[in-house]
């Protein structure tokens, strides 16, 4: 019964404290690296690994509070074309990366 | 493959629901097709931009920015994307002046976000820094300025929702509406996290 009512309107839209709790998480994802940038507490790589960590966890943070993608219904195409996507730019990222910016070190 | 797409979600709801109503569901996924080739479209600006970011020919570079103006900007767009999650909540309560209040203070919030991006491009091209200085450059304003291109038509599409909900009311159509534009306007957030880590976290690094 409880799931018919919820079907009724579709795609699933949350609760009030699921907004708040994202809205929340959102804001600390954002002020940790700020903080990390802004002292200096970490340096290269690990900056870097860190900071994008951050970002992959707003993300995530968006995806679920926000867009609610876990609470889409069977079969989950949104995640499959979200999936889709994420492969395409990794690829896209990733490649052009690797070869423009390490190979290109070779030639030096 | 549309057509066995449709058969596929109208069997998930054969009991109790209308063929209108799995309508609606489609036309959402279909936009969620649309964010998915926006991921494309940023993934190869992103690219570039990662690419390019040491290619300053000599000029001016990450040295130009000013992270308190973009922090601010941050916190105004984070916010927004809260509010049009509220905007989403009211609707769903069926609070149609609720609903039309969040989406106003989402189109201010998201105003105040271009009036600062507008506001730093101009700082930067009063200091030097044009589209045509260096390849650096080309890559930041291209990447920069298509998200506020995009921030840009979210807003408009807001607004001219704000007018459909007031004459219509809440009903199927402005229901769909409203959510897709909250997503579409929570994406843009996620976009901008990206910009905000990769071209002014780590450029000022």
């Amino acid at each position: 019964m409880m799931d018919q009512q919820h079907s009724e309107h579709g795609q699933g839209h949350g609760t009030l404290k699921q907004y708040v709790i994202g809205f929340a998480l959102s804001i600390i994802l954002t002020i940790i690296p700020l903080i990390i940038v802004l002292n200096d507490l970490l340096e290269g790589a690990a900056a870097i690994v860190v900071l994008i960590g951050m970002g992959a966890l707003q993300f995530i943070v968006q995806l679920i509070f926000f867009m609610h993608l876990r609470e889409e219904k069977k079969p989950r195409y949104n995640l499959m074309t979200l999936i889709f996507g994420l492969i395409i730019l990794v690829t896209i990222v990733g490649g052009s990366m690797w070869i423009l910016l390490y190979n290109g070190v070779m030639h030096h | 493959m549309a057509n066995s797409l449709n058969h596929e979600m109208m069997n998930e709801h054969q009991h109790g629901h209308d063929g209108h109503h799995d309508q609606e569901e489609l036309r959402q996924f279909g936009f969620w097709i649309f964010l998915m080739t926006d991921v494309i479209l940023f993934s190869v600006l992103f690219a570039t931009y990662i690419v390019l970011s040491g290619s300053t020919n000599g000029g001016p570079g990450t040295e130009l920015f000013e992270l308190n103006g973009i922090i601010i900007s941050t916190f105004v767009l984070l916010t927004s994307s809260f509010t049009s999650g509220l905007a989403v909540l009211a609707m769903h309560q069926g609070k149609k002046n609720a609903l039309i209040n969040w989406l106003i203070v989402t189109a201010l919030l998201g105003a105040t976000f271009i009036t600062l991006e507008v506001t730093e491009f101009m700082t930067l091209v009063h200091e030097g820094a044009t589209i045509g200085t260096s390849a650096f450059w080309s890559a930041f304003f291209t990447l920069v300025g298509t998200h506020g291109l995009h921030v840009s038509i979210g807003l408009v599409w807001m607004v001219a929702l704000m007018f459909q909900i007031k004459k219509y009311g809440i009903n199927p159509v402005t229901i769909r509406k409203v959510n897709i534009v909250s997503l579409y306007w929570h994406f843009l957030d996620v976009v901008w996290i990206f910009v905000f880590t990769i071209v002014y976290l780590m450029g000022v690094m």
